[in-house]
């Protein structure tokens, strides 16, 4: 479904996602992508991307449990999750990146733990959100028409 | 007029395939991230390109043939001829420069196939090396649609034909903006790009080389 047949709500619920700063240009990027016969890519992509990334998240975690920190190692897997949260957009995910691998460069414990848990925080936030937005889109194209949450 | 038109098509019917009178390229694309490949495949897909998708440059080469068996040519393992390579650069194992590399250096053929690097970090003198061993572009990710697109009538056109010195001249004189190369494959005219067998919009190569400039820049 076009952007710009979708129900009001939704509409507005997406303008948020990019209001709170949590996606990018290259969301929109990716929505233009979809037609009817793939309207749902960009859920595949995200779908995708949290899959691939889960494992990534655990390891980095498990990383930063032990002493003393490799901090090119946790750099290289930060580059990795960087990457793909680029990919789709995900401007705030993206952000946490760079600044942990800043915090890494300059040898920062405190920083990459404070930062990581920043992340994680955002990495889940954006999944719940984007899961809700992409069911109602969905939604929205079967029934064709606004189905108003209560 | 007549002459260079049908030089024009010669080449780009050398360099595709021809389906049902349009013509199709056929896109390695070699990256480890799953993400990214999903991406690129559906950008290559929306601009009506075949596009076959691995994950590493092992199987890259393993695909081409070059993998210690007699290389098949340019002709994948599913028979099918590979036009461009897009890879990424930062790749555990294998990087893309190294691949890159192999492509250029291990086979007389396979050299001729234009690579493109991606990447997401925009260091300059990582661009220039990939420049030098001959990749053709490299673009900073995220790809977009827009470069996909710009690559694909770059690679149409026969640039990807040009090899070494030839493709170094070429790009200095486009950013001049001055002469036209005089390379049979005519690419940097805007008339000869309205090919009406083709259903790319015709832009000039200053512009794709700008654009390339523009995204280097970044």
């Amino acid at each position: 479904m076009e952007r710009n047949h979708l129900p009001r709500h939704l509409v507005l619920q997406r303008q948020s996602l990019f209001d709170q700063g949590l996606l990018d240009e290259q969301f929109i990027q990716l929505e233009e992508l979809q037609d009817d016969a793939n309207p749902n890519f960009v859920e595949e992509v995200v779908t995708s991307y949290y899959q691939n990334t889960s494992t990534l998240i655990v390891i980095i975690e498990q990383a930063l449990g032990t002493s003393p920190l490799d901090f090119n190692k946790l750099d290289g897997y930060m580059y990795q999750l960087k990457g793909s949260s680029s990919s789709f957009g995900a401007k705030k995910v993206k952000a946490d990146c760079t600044l942990f691998r800043e915090y890494c460069k300059a040898g920062n414990v405190e920083g990459c733990m404070r930062t990581f848990q920043q992340l994680k925080k955002e990495y889940a936030s954006l999944k719940r959100k984007l899961e809700a937005y992409f069911q109602l889109a969905r939604q929205a194209r079967v029934t064709g028409t606004a189905s108003r949450p209560k | 007029m007549e002459t260079a038109r049908q030089v024009f098509r010669r080449n780009l019917q050398e360099n595709v395939e021809v389906c049902d009178g349009s013509p199709e390229l056929h896109v390695l694309a070699v990256d480890d991230s799953l993400v990214d490949r999903k991406v690129i495949e559906r950008l290559l897909k929306i601009s009506s390109c075949k596009v076959t998708s691995v994950e590493s440059g092992t199987r890259a080469l393993q695909y081409l043939g070059l993998d210690g068996e007699k290389g098949k040519g340019s002709v994948g393992f599913d028979g099918l001829k590979v036009n461009l390579i897009m890879t990424d650069y930062s790749m555990p194992g294998m990087t893309g420069y190294e691949l890159l590399k192999k492509i250029k250096q291990e086979s007389s053929v396979l050299k001729e196939i234009p690579v493109v690097i991606m990447s997401s970090e925009n260091i300059l003198t990582r661009i220039d090396r990939c420049l030098e061993e001959g990749a053709e572009e490299y673009l900073v990710k995220p790809v977009k649609l827009s470069d996909v697109k710009r690559l694909k009538d770059f690679i149409m056109r026969g640039e990807g034909k040009d090899s070494g010195e030839t493709r170094i001249r070429k790009r200095r004189r486009r950013d001049d903006h001055s002469s036209l190369p005089q390379s049979v494959t005519l690419s940097s005219s805007p008339a000869l790009a309205c090919d009406p067998s083709s259903t790319l919009m015709p832009s000039s190569a200053p512009s794709a080389c700008s654009s390339k400039r523009a995204k280097l820049c970044i």
